[in-house]
């Protein structure tokens, strides 16, 4: 079976999740939505407080190519333009607070019928992103940049992500299992764009009847391939190494070995605003973890909080930890009022005695880490290098290839917080060249 | 890490009231692997018992008494010189158990007392807490306390107690050569090794000769090791290519001079190649840390050895061998540093 070197294997834990249907979550009566919710130039909202908005309507203008707007998840008033945590950076951000008014009405013209296929390039492109379509696997950048390579790169794979290898998460199983028309479809309008006939769709051998699925539904160009359980077989690189062989060049992006992958759920989304322009303003979402009572797939609507997720839920259970996205690369939260984002692919609670909250020692060079890096990398190094602040030096150990997907410290023996040290040392260099 | 009460500041104070969040909050990742450094250790200490079962059934009471000695004092210096420092004691991560078991397993049983506690103190302070505790040492310290102790005290440390079974320990044990030893004599004194007594293989191999008392039983040794290498404690390369480097180097001369040269097999079943291949040499924190420097490092380790053996003044190099690789580790590092992912190449 296909895989890259490294990497590691964390007890999977998908069985609290992987078998509950996606049920829809009830409309709220009030949303929160952040106006950054991508990687990238920020937003502009364009709604004021006291305006009427519909389900679907615009409430931020991007500004720049690099950037997307975000939209009503539901129609009702805008209370106004607060503030919220940023399930992110921690701090306050920009949010459009709408107080919906239950009809749940759309915008005028949405949804529309319309065939993807027969529209062109830069339609397509326009309508990803008019629709505010971003990578919806964590990393929330825009999609039609990832789908606008310059003319000089050549692509000749389009890789679908459906590795889905964070333990705990099964929000793009169930998508794939429960829609997998909307993936496929979604798939074929990225291949069209990318003047490309064939797609692989790339699947974690963990999730076989997601993958026998596929196989059955999958018209003859898209391939469905079953790749070794192995954490981080679902980050770009790795999966893209695992299916061609080819390594992303240092600093490089996967247009530069001809590549480009899209998650499973960006492919869903793709078809969407494609074919009926609906915008990103809902996702699905795996809310799971020992510490939450009853682990669901959802349907939920981006801005809604947490605390009704949680309620949604079963309520809490002994939590000691609650995170957005997975537990390798999720963020930890410190309050429940913040909002789902398009990028929340999961609400992960963890018991104490799931988690990790022991301080660390020395490090005793014991080398896991190095077998365990799926970059090539010293990670020991660096997290030394970390507690010392010395970020030139870490540079010079290749700190920015990095990947942060935390292998290395999942296998430290002296529970070494080394993607914390990672962290603090990219900050260091960011704000030294910001200060040149 | 720190406990964090909070919640939004921009909502209501009522609102806040009712729903205190008290949860952690920390960088990814959020899980972490149970095989920790006290596991390690004690795993370790696990694949050390067959041979040190071993040395107490040859050579009875004392070579316990040895142990004893060594692992608390140990312990003790290592508790005491956290105390008087003001560091935070870290005993409990069982790395100064761990080296005190090494330690008493590279002496002869029959030190005395004072000898393993002068031992144990050069380990654990010098060697160990005066580089930074664990993680920091560049050298191996159970092996600094033994080699300290070899050339302060050499009579005492190559006395070397007849091995007998447990159950016929006599009150008068006599004391004999090392195999290692005995040869080195007999080149010395004739020039051929045709004069060392009695060279089978057998008997290093079970236990049944003269020696430091937990290095006389190949076959314990390399039970241990491959629990080791089962349980991904260490990785094959450091025994192996030890071990390969040193029968490949002592068979050539072997097959040259077969009068002048003891045989490989001979080689690896006598002295500390086994204790040292399996349990020295692959000391995490005096090794090098990726699999290319380890063969590196076993490969040098079994040259210097083998030259110590043959050619050097002490009968056995093990212990040189190894403490002189440890100098070269960092070197070694710089050397052998992975192929980073996409490298431009």
């Amino acid at each position: 079976m296909k895989t890259f070197k490294g990497g590691i294997h964390p007890p999977e834990e998908k069985q609290l999740v992987k078998d509950n249907p996606i049920v829809d979550f009830p409309l709220s009566s009030r949303y929160h939505v952040l106006v950054q919710q991508h990687l990238g130039a920020p937003a502009k909202p364009v709604v004021k407080a006291g305006d009427e908005v519909r389900k679907g309507q615009v409430l931020s203008e991007p500004l720049g190519f690099v950037s997307v707007p975000v939209h009503a998840p539901t129609s009702g008033r805008v209370k106004e333009i607060g503030r919220i945590v940023h399930p992110v950076t921690g701090l306050l951000a920009p949010c459009v607070v709408i107080d919906a008014d239950g009809r749940d009405e759309w915008a005028e013209g949405l949804p529309m019928e319309r065939d993807p296929f027969a529209m062109s390039r830069d339609e397509l492109l326009d309508a990803i992103k008019t629709a505010g379509v971003v990578g919806m696997g964590g990393a929330t950048f825009p999609t039609h940049v990832k789908l606008s390579p310059p003319k000089d790169k050549t692509i000749d794979t389009f890789i679908v992500n459906g590795a889905e290898c964070e333990p705990y998460l099964s929000s793009d199983h169930r998508l794939m299992l429960e829609q997998p028309e909307r993936v496929l479809k979604g798939a074929g309008v990225v291949m069209k764009i990318l003047g490309l006939d064939r797609a692989t769709i790339a699947i974690e051998a963990n999730k076989p009847d997601a993958i026998k699925l596929m196989r059955e539904k999958a018209p003859a160009e898209i391939q469905v391939e079953a790749l070794k359980v192995k954490y981080p077989q679902g980050a770009e690189k790795q999966l893209i190494n695992a299916l061609t062989g080819r390594e992303v060049p240092s600093g490089g992006l996967p247009m530069d070995v001809g590549a480009v992958v899209q998650n499973a759920g960006t492919c869903a989304a793709v078809w969407d605003a494609c074919a009926r322009g609906i915008p990103l303003i809902e996702r699905i979402t795996s809310v799971t973890g020992r510490g939450i009572v009853q682990p669901k797939n959802i349907r939920v609507r981006v801005g809604t909080l947490l605390r009704e997720v949680i309620e949604f839920s079963g309520g809490l259970n002994g939590a000691a930890k609650i995170i957005f996205g997975g537990p390798m690369m999720g963020i930890a939260q410190f309050t429940q009022d913040i909002a789902i984002m398009k990028g929340t692919s999961g609400v992960l609670v963890l018991r104490e005695e799931d988690t990790n909250i022991t301080d660390y020692s020395a490090c005793i060079s014991c080398g896991r880490c190095v077998e365990a890096c799926p970059m090539g990398l010293i990670p020991s190094t660096l997290s030394k290098l970390g507690e010392k602040g010395m970020w030139q030096k870490a540079k010079e150990n290749n700190l920015l290839d990095c990947v942060e997907c935390g292998s290395c410290t999942y296998v430290s023996p002296a529970n070494r917080p080394i993607v914390h040290f990672v962290k603090h040392l990219k900050a260091l260099s960011r704000a030294a060249s910001a200060k040149k | 890490m720190k406990n964090i009460s909070a919640s939004n500041p921009a909502e209501d104070p009522a609102r806040e009231q009712a729903t205190k969040l008290s949860v952690y909050v920390s960088s990814s990742p959020h899980v972490h692997s149970t095989e920790d450094v006290p596991w390690i250790m004690r795993q370790v200490i696990y694949a050390l018992i067959p041979g040190a079962l071993v040395g107490v059934y040859f050579f009875g009471i004392p070579a316990l008494k040895v142990i004893a000695v060594a692992v608390v004092s140990c312990v003790v210096m290592e508790v005491l010189w956290q105390k008087l420092t003001g560091n935070p004691i870290t005993v409990k991560d069982g790395s100064a158990v761990l080296t005190g078991l090494l330690l008493a397993m590279n002496l002869p049983s029959g030190a005395p007392w004072w000898l393993v506690v002068i031992g144990s103190l050069v380990a654990i302070i010098i060697a160990k807490q005066l580089f930074g505790g664990i993680g920091n040492n560049p050298f191996n310290p159970a092996l600094v306390g033994r080699v300290f102790l070899l050339i302060s005290f050499p009579v005492a440390m190559t006395t070397w107690p007849e091995p007998r079974s447990f159950f016929s320990q006599a009150a008068d044990a006599t004391t004999g050569a090392t195999p290692l030893g005995a040869l080195k004599t007999a080149i010395f004194e004739h020039g051929t090794i045709a004069a060392a007594p009695g060279m089978n293989l057998m008997d290093p191999f079970l236990g049944n000769v003269g020696g430091s008392l937990g290095e006389i039983s190949a076959l314990a040794l390399i039970l241990g090791g491959i629990y080791l290498i089962a349980r991904k404690i260490i990785t094959w390369h450091i025994p192996v290519v030890y071990i390969a480097t040193v029968a490949v180097f002592t068979g050539i001369l072997w097959l040259i001079n077969p009068e002048g040269y003891a045989s490989p097999s001979f080689h690896l079943v006598a002295g500390g190649l086994m204790l040292g291949a399996f349990f020295m040499a692959t000391d995490m924190v005096t090794s090098p840390i990726t699999n290319t420097g380890k063969v590196v490092f076993a490969a040098g380790c079994g040259v210097i050895t083998v030259v110590i053996r043959l050619w050097g003044g002490y009968p056995e190099g093990v212990s040189f061998a190894i403490l002189i690789m440890n100098a070269f580790v960092p070197l070694i590092n710089r050397a052998t540093r992975p192929t980073k992912f996409g490298a431009v190449r």
